[in-house]
């Protein structure tokens, strides 16, 4: 078996030990070691506990803080919305660009940030805003914004 | 031993087990009651709503699902009350308009004289009923499919939507499915309602505010008497 292959069976073996047969708590586990669900993984638990995949699979597509696709460590939600377009959001995209090397819906390689667009985060009143991480950011420029991001990278090499 | 409670079921006094629900009692009667997501042999389920019955004495009285509810000592239920079937009649109305294509809701449709659709109509293939989910676990232990996903994108699906890896083609899922079995004449998208076999409706509803008998189909007591009655409620 290959060294990865142990590692899962390792992280499956502990979580099983932890949690038992309850489906939720069984993934949150499995999520926080690979950042997401992978479907090889999941069906690897099923074989291991006996749980029907198809309830492995409900829950995994029922609960938002659940992913089957790989997340970033860090996300951010840039508004696109009328004012905050208008008022300079296209540039925070494009610095976030030039800082990261991502677009919209795209993920660096080392899986430490995640850009999206959302249309209207409801603040217009601090256009151009963006969201990182759950926490709000107003009124922004570029430079501001290479500043979060920069502490941000700052706490992952640390 | 059995515990048998006493009962009224449309004016008539019954003693039914224990246990029993409402849904259950009422067909031991062979008093008839529609259900979309109800399956001898399943689990009840609860969902489509459409085997609502009125329950309590009229003035304090509340629509429950019969196949959930179970029967307890003095319970009064009306299964085919003016209020019963308002509300069933709009319910096949929506099923209508969610799925014009399946032919268990078209005989629906026509059983209980719904013949318009005020809704778009958005043609899913599913409504969600879970027969097949609950056919597939509980009669073929098959649990090869489910519910996945959650709000308006709710579906049944295998998981990660790829063939079933335990799935024996048994064809039971298909079998017990509302939605499957297209109506005779196909599914006619822009006529959402087909009402090629519209059953007769029950005048005397409007009199007595309950269905007096339990004909099947309603013969619609086609007495000029009961018209007037009709007029004269109805200006
Ligand atoms: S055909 Fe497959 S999915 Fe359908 S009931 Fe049978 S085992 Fe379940
Ligand atoms: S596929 Fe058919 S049986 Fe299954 S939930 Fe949908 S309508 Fe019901
Ligand atoms: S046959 Fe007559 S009494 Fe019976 S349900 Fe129809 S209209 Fe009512
Ligand atoms: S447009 Fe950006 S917050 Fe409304
Ligand atoms: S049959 Fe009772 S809710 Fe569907």
């Amino acid at each position: 078996m290959s060294k990865q292959l142990t590692d899962v069976e390792d992280v499956l073996e502990g979580a099983v030990k932890k949690h038992g047969l309850s489906v939720v708590p069984l993934l949150q586990e499995i999520q926080e070691h690979f950042r997401y669900l992978p479907e090889e993984v999941l069906r690897m638990l099923s074989r291991k506990t006996g749980i029907p995949l198809i309830d492995i699979y409900h829950a995994a597509t029922f609960y938002n803080s659940l992913s089957l696709t790989p997340r970033a460590r860090h996300q951010i939600s840039v508004c696109a919305g009328t004012t905050c377009h208008i008022r300079g959001g296209g540039k925070l995209i494009e610095e976030i660009f030039q800082l990261l090397g991502i677009r919209p819906g795209e993920i660096t390689s080392d899986g430490e940030f995640m850009l999206e667009t959302v249309n209207c985060l409801g603040c217009c009143a601090f256009a151009p805003a963006m969201v990182v991480d759950g926490k709000y950011y107003g009124n922004l420029n570029p430079g501001e914004v290479r500043e979060i991001l920069n502490a941000l990278r700052k706490k992952a090499v640390s | 031993m059995k515990i048998v409670v006493q009962m009224t079921l449309n004016g008539l006094r019954i003693d039914v087990d224990e246990g029993m629900t409402i849904l259950e009692a009422a067909r031991f009667y062979g008093m008839n009651i529609p259900t979309l997501c109800y399956l001898e042999g399943l689990s009840p389920y609860g969902a489509c709503r459409l085997c609502l019955v009125e329950i309590g004495m009229p003035g304090q009285s509340k629509l429950v699902t019969s196949c959930t509810y179970r029967v307890e000592e003095g319970l009064v239920v009306r299964t085919d009350s003016e209020w019963v079937i308002k509300r069933r009649k709009m319910l096949i109305e929506l099923y209508l308009a969610t799925c014009p294509s399946s032919k268990v809701i078209q005989d629906l449709a026509s059983k209980y004289h719904v013949t318009t659709v005020r809704f778009t109509p958005w043609h899913e293939d599913c409504i969600l009923c879970g027969l097949c989910v609950r056919m597939c676990a509980e009669q073929m232990q098959g649990k090869a499919i489910g519910f996945a996903h959650r709000g308006s994108n709710r579906r049944v699906t295998t998981p990660f939507d790829k063939e079933s890896e335990v799935c024996r083609l048994c064809g039971g899922c298909m079998y017990v499915c509302p939605a499957c079995q297209s109506r005779c004449q196909g599914p006619q998208e822009e006529q959402p309602v087909c009402n090629a076999c519209l059953n007769l409706q029950q005048p005397c509803l409007d009199y007595f505010e309950d269905k007096m008998c339990f004909m099947d189909p309603c013969v619609a007591c086609e007495l000029d008497a009961n018209r007037e009655v009709k007029a004269k409620r109805r200006p």
